[in-house]
């Protein structure tokens, strides 16, 4: 009794009492959502007529649509680019150039610099994507007067590239702290002897650097593939439009199922994303658990 | 090849000083535009806010108050912020009492098959996303008649977040010395009692990280109370800001740049104070 840890003699059925409550919570209101959508996506549910009150059995009808539906394969093809251009390129490269350059700053210039990185990703989504809105709008817009591009609407002919844009901006800094850290962990001395036999900067994090920080760069593309993968918020910026022409898949299945109401066919849609997620995800904790032991 | 080594040394030094310029003039152009890029889209919620006039670009404010005064005689957008409070907090609270109950009896207590458990939870909750999952969330909340109902959104909230939360804070009771438990218990205090008076005080560092990214997470969110909620006197700040139109169907900037400066500030300051209070720059970075 005394040296497996319960100290203060909970004991198991005590202990299963505390544990309970967190695992009811979230046993309805996360798990059963997920195994429910196993079931509606092989069922015609609507959400209103007949439908939405005797749903039939269609088979695997929901995602055989899915898979021949054009609107479907345009949704992810475009979030296949969406996620490779903003986070796998532009968050993680952007956000290690900036770990890198930060490392030889003065300290008060690192500091100004991380404040801003870091506000962009603070900030509340619905007030970010207005900042964006204004920044690019047509006849006002801070960019159209920087760039003197008249009026652009970069929202309608750019939306893709706006939202790219939009999502590097906002999530560069978790990549910026991870790598931070990391090339906080190359041992200086590593470094300074790479210097000595003159070893230029690409030098130094080809053979140096890089080498250090491989699990780190793994870690960060996972994880903000993951949530870049799983953001709504381009929505408040272009609705998915203009002509589906920024429709990622989150704001698809939210059109489809919760605006025109197929809410089989959404949730069909929702279980391809969620086992891709589960890709994803399961790939990352193995790594982590392999850097553990 | 002794005369081509002597002219070597000066030839080489001014090699050297001329990659020291560029790469000086790199990483000051870089560091430039990076800041540029960072900053410019923010610098209308700087400004506009204090405008007399605010318009959609960036320019020096002609300075008033105005703005937080339209602000204030808004009942609805000083609603939302409240609404945004209730969320945020009664989110706060239901994941701090569940999690640290479990967090603890799942850091003393080895319960058959716990690691998996951690696991399993922490992987559900990274792939069952809100937007993976907003059908069948949706579906369950009408059907558990909890459309258009706070308490709703905080369930819903909490369930996503729990996970994580546990998953943290068992890390920190693990931290926590266990002498003190055991002399709390020779003097007969009940575990509900040890938990309160004991533990809770010493993981109190974890428990204000975790506080705060919980109240960071709900604050922000945009996309559940938009699918849960109906009535605009329910809707957090997230959701009502985008209903902010002039009678012209323009958006009131006036009534926009002041709201979002308000509504962004305490995010903002809750981060700051708990970096330099705790340090925690790297668990700030389970956002998602």
């Amino acid at each position: 009794m005394a040296d497996d840890g319960d100290v203060a003699g909970l004991g198991k059925a005590r202990a299963t009492a505390f544990l309970a409550p967190a695992l009811l919570l979230i046993s309805v209101f996360l798990v059963f959502p997920a195994l429910w959508t196993l079931y509606l996506g092989v069922t015609n549910f609507r959400l209103s007529g007949s439908a939405a009150r005797n749903p039939k059995f269609v088979g695997l009808d929901n995602y055989i649509n899915a898979l021949s539906d054009d609107r479907f394969l345009n949704s992810l093809g475009l979030t296949i680019v969406f996620v490779f251009a903003s986070a796998v390129v532009g968050q993680s490269v952007l956000g290690f150039s900036i770990a890198w350059t930060m490392t030889r700053v003065r300290k008060p210039v690192r500091a100004v610099v991380e404040f801003f990185v870091l506000l962009a990703w603070i900030i509340p989504s619905s007030v970010t994507t207005f900042l964006w809105y204004a920044l690019l709008d047509r006849s006002n817009g801070t960019l159209n007067a920087m760039l003197s591009t008249g009026h652009m609407a970069w929202l309608l002919q750019y939306p893709l590239q706006s939202i790219i844009v939009f999502n590097t901006w906002v999530g560069t800094a978790f990549s910026m702290l991870l790598f931070s850290s990391a090339l906080a962990s190359v041992p200086p001395s590593q470094m300074e002897s790479a210097r000595m036999v003159g070893a230029g900067t690409w030098a130094q994090l080809r053979d140096v650097v890089f080498p250090h920080i491989r699990g780190h760069a793994l870690t960060n593309t996972l994880l903000i593939t993951l949530w870049t993968f799983n953001t709504f918020t381009p929505y408040l910026l272009t609705a998915g439009g203009p002509d589906d022409r920024s429709n990622i898949l989150p704001i698809f299945i939210y059109r489809l199922a919760l605006n025109d109401g197929a809410l089989g066919q959404g949730a069909a849609i929702s279980l391809i994303m969620i086992v891709i997620n589960l890709v994803i995800a399961t790939v990352y904790l193995r790594l982590l658990k392999e850097r553990k032991s | 090849m002794t005369a081509e080594q002597r002219g070597a040394t000066p030839a080489r030094e001014g090699r050297n000083m001329l990659g020291h310029f560029l790469g000086l003039m790199g990483k000051t152009v870089f560091t430039a535009l990076v800041l540029a890029f960072f900053v410019i889209p923010v610098l209308w919620l700087v400004f506009a806010p204090f405008d007399a006039h605010p318009s959609l670009n960036v320019k020096l404010p002609e300075f008033t108050f105005n703005n937080f005064k339209v602000l204030l005689a808004n009942p609805n957008a000083i609603g939302s912020l409240g609404n945004s409070l209730i969320l945020a907090l009664g989110s706060m609270v239901l994941v701090l009492v569940l999690g640290s109950l479990a967090s603890y009896s799942l850091s003393r207590v080895r319960i058959p098959g716990r690691d998996v458990l951690l696991y399993t939870l922490l992987l559900l909750s990274s792939i069952i996303t809100g937007t993976a999952a907003m059908v069948p969330t949706f579906l369950l909340m009408v059907k558990l008649g909890l459309i258009d109902s706070q308490f709703g959104v905080i369930l819903v909230l909490s369930g996503g977040i729990l996970p994580t939360v546990i998953f943290i804070l068992k890390d920190f009771m693990d931290s926590t010395p266990k002498s003190y438990e055991e002399s709390a218990r020779l003097y007969g205090a009940r575990p509900l009692r040890i938990l309160w008076d004991v533990v809770i005080p010493l993981a109190r560092p974890g428990l204000a990280t975790i506080a705060v990214w919980a109240v960071v997470q709900v604050w922000g969110n945009f996309l559940v109370p938009y699918i849960l909620l109906r009535s605009p006197s329910k809707s957090p700040a997230a959701v009502v800001m985008y209903t902010f139109y002039t009678e012209g169907g323009q958006p009131n900037l006036a009534l926009i740049s002041a709201f979002s400066l308000l509504f962004s500030v305490p995010v903002i300051a809750m981060y700051f104070f708990v970096n330099r209070r705790y340090g925690f720059r790297f668990h700030g970075g389970i956002k998602s």
